[in-house]
């Protein structure tokens, strides 16, 4: 197991975009698109956003051309994003940190809730590299799901899981995740979500032989690899076999398993 | 003959003189441990205060063109939850061959006493005393390293409170910054740090707002080694203890140039944003290329070298 560092990048300045639309993607989640791009983004990397006043918060990018960015309303600077109306401002600096690498031409991508945020932009560059995809999603209930018709009308094949069986099968996303190994053997598995989510995978994928790429979320402060608050904790350093004091922002946010 | 990148500080002995600032990834045992696998010869932990400190709101950090600038805020877990973790980070430095350097700070000339006895339980091999953090000044007031009389007091009350080598950590927006290291090396400053981050502020013309959330932070990076290196020279004329010189260094000429300006050690700071903890090993390989090549056997033979001659 080995992490690599491509793609660096400081990000640099704040600079400021427009909102130029917005699509809803469930109650609390919505994707702003942007009326510009950021240089040479890669799947699966982050931006830090910012409202004047307010904060800053990270988010993994969505789209490239043009710039899309999916929020959740988690708390009062999400929620002042999430609420934003075509022609306002946000401030990003960007990209940072390392995000997917496409291995092989079979893809399978796993997003559990919003971390399914960067999947749309992981598949659309797959799809475009004429890769097989399929992506499983998964959430709570139905009303939880994001992404199901992007990803569709992408030309993914998609597995629906949700824990009350609202929509797709009854079960976690990971049950999902484990029956599309054996069905479409993949060359390589790209996952975002919860932490517990990661850890199942990564397990899983570790038994099988399966290379994995799993990008984690955390508290980010610096952003650039400064000021250590996105430490992934020691414990979860040696289960994943990363080298001790991985940071999510400069070594990640996607840690290269197996 | 390859040049030799030991380094004799206070009787510490040294693998090179890269110091890990204060500040930087000094949070947990395991990213220490990192920093110094990737070549640090020291590394130093991050403040700690009498309390914990959840430090600022976001944005705290800014990639600007010719440097970083901050405004963390001095997070920390407090003192006392600061000892166990120094302890396991020299444990694990021990093994490797690097000394640990202490940060410490706190909100009254009495407190660094407090926080200097909590803090020496941990044994580290050097208190660092940070009395120049440039962005707490709406809770703490002006900085103690802004007169030779605060800077002095500070230090007497943290040389009577422990016997471990000190050096006071200074800041670089003074007049005279040589009169203030000579009069804490009169306290009783074993050592000198020189200099913290330079006040600053980034403004967003488009929000009309600055964009740190602190307002106003402390700038590092490229844009400060010219004040740097003008710091180290001037204290490097008033006293002959040894100086960490820190500010601005990203590689190994940089490196060159702060030795030749009196320092004993280097400290590396904002350059870790740019590349990771690796960064060190770089500039480690940067400075002993530099002296084989300049005819340079060891520091020593460099150290001072920019300074006006007796």
């Amino acid at each position: 197991m080995k992490t690599t560092v491509n793609h660096r990048s400081l990000g640099g300045i704040m600079r400021p975009y427009r909102v130029a639309n917005v699509l809803r993607e469930n109650e609390t989640t919505h994707t702003l698109l942007f009326d510009g791009r950021l240089p040479e983004a890669q799947p699966g990397q982050f931006v830090m956003a910012w409202l004047p006043e307010i904060g800053e918060k990270p988010f993994s990018i969505h789209a490239n051309i043009p710039l899309a960015l999916t929020i959740c309303d988690v708390g009062p600077v999400s929620n002042a994003m999430v609420n934003l109306q075509v022609h306002d401002r946000l401030w990003l600096r960007g990209p940072l940190g390392n995000g997917f690498e496409l291995k092989g031409s079979k893809h399978l991508l796993v997003g559990g809730g919003y971390g399914a945020a960067p999947l749309s932009f992981l598949a659309e560059e797959a799809l475009r590299q004429e890769g097989e995809v399929v992506a499983c999603l998964g959430a709570k209930t139905k009303a939880d799901l994001i992404l199901v018709d992007r990803l569709t009308s992408l030309g993914c094949e998609l597995r629906v899981a949700t824990e009350d069986g609202s929509e797709g099968s009854q079960g976690l996303v990971t049950e999902v995740a484990q029956e599309a190994i054996d069905a479409f053997q993949p060359d390589c598995l790209y996952a975002c979500g919860p932490t517990g989510m990661l850890l199942a995978l990564a397990d899983f994928c570790q038994q099988r032989g399966l290379p994995a790429q799993l990008s984690f979320e955390a508290l980010m402060r610096c952003g650039v690899g400064l000021c250590g608050s996105c430490e992934l904790p020691e414990e979860l350093c040696q289960r994943l076999g990363l080298p001790g004091g991985w940071l999510v922002c400069h070594d990640g946010p996607v840690a290269m398993i197996g | 003959m390859e040049a030799s990148l030991a380094a004799d500080f206070l009787g510490i002995q040294m693998k090179n003189p890269l110091v890990v600032a204060s500040g930087i990834l000094g949070t947990s045992a395991s990213v220490m441990e990192r920093c110094a696998r990737e070549g640090a010869g020291a590394v130093t932990s991050k403040s700690a205060g009498p309390e914990p400190r959840t430090g600022h709101a976001n944005p705290v950090t800014l990639a600007w063109n010719g440097g970083v600038i901050n405004a963390i805020g001095l997070t920390n877990p407090g003192c006392r939850e600061e000892v166990p973790l120094l302890r396991e980070t020299h444990r694990r430095l021990r093994a490797l061959g690097l000394p640990l350097f202490a940060s410490l700070f706190a909100p009254s000339v009495e407190a660094f006493g407090e926080v200097a006895r909590v803090i020496a339980e941990a044994e580290p091999d050097l208190i660092e005393v940070n009395i120049s953090c440039p962005n707490v000044g709406s809770e703490f007031g002006t900085p103690f390293s802004a007169t030779a009389k605060s800077a002095a007091e500070v230090t007497a009350v943290v040389r009577k409170a422990v016997k471990l080598p000190i050096s006071i950590k200074l800041a670089p927006n003074v007049p005279e910054i040589g009169r203030i290291a000579q009069a804490v090396v009169s306290e009783g400053a074993d050592a000198v740090t020189a200099i913290n981050t330079v006040p600053a502020m980034l403004i967003d013309a488009y929000a009309g707002k600055p964009v740190l959330k602190n307002a106003n932070g402390g700038l590092s990076g490229a844009a400060i080694k010219p004040v740097a290196l003008k710091a180290v020279w001037e204290i490097a004329q008033m006293v002959s203890v040894p100086i960490i010189g820190t500010g601005g260094i990203s590689c190994g000429l940089d490196a060159a140039e702060m030795i030749m300006a009196g320092a004993t050690l280097v400290g590396v700071g904002s350059a870790v944003a740019l590349e990771g903890p690796a960064v060190f090993s770089r500039i480690n390989r940067e400075l002993e290329a530099f002296m084989t090549q300049e005819g340079y056997p060891d520091l020593a033979s460099m150290r001072g070298k920019a300074l006006p001659q007796k």
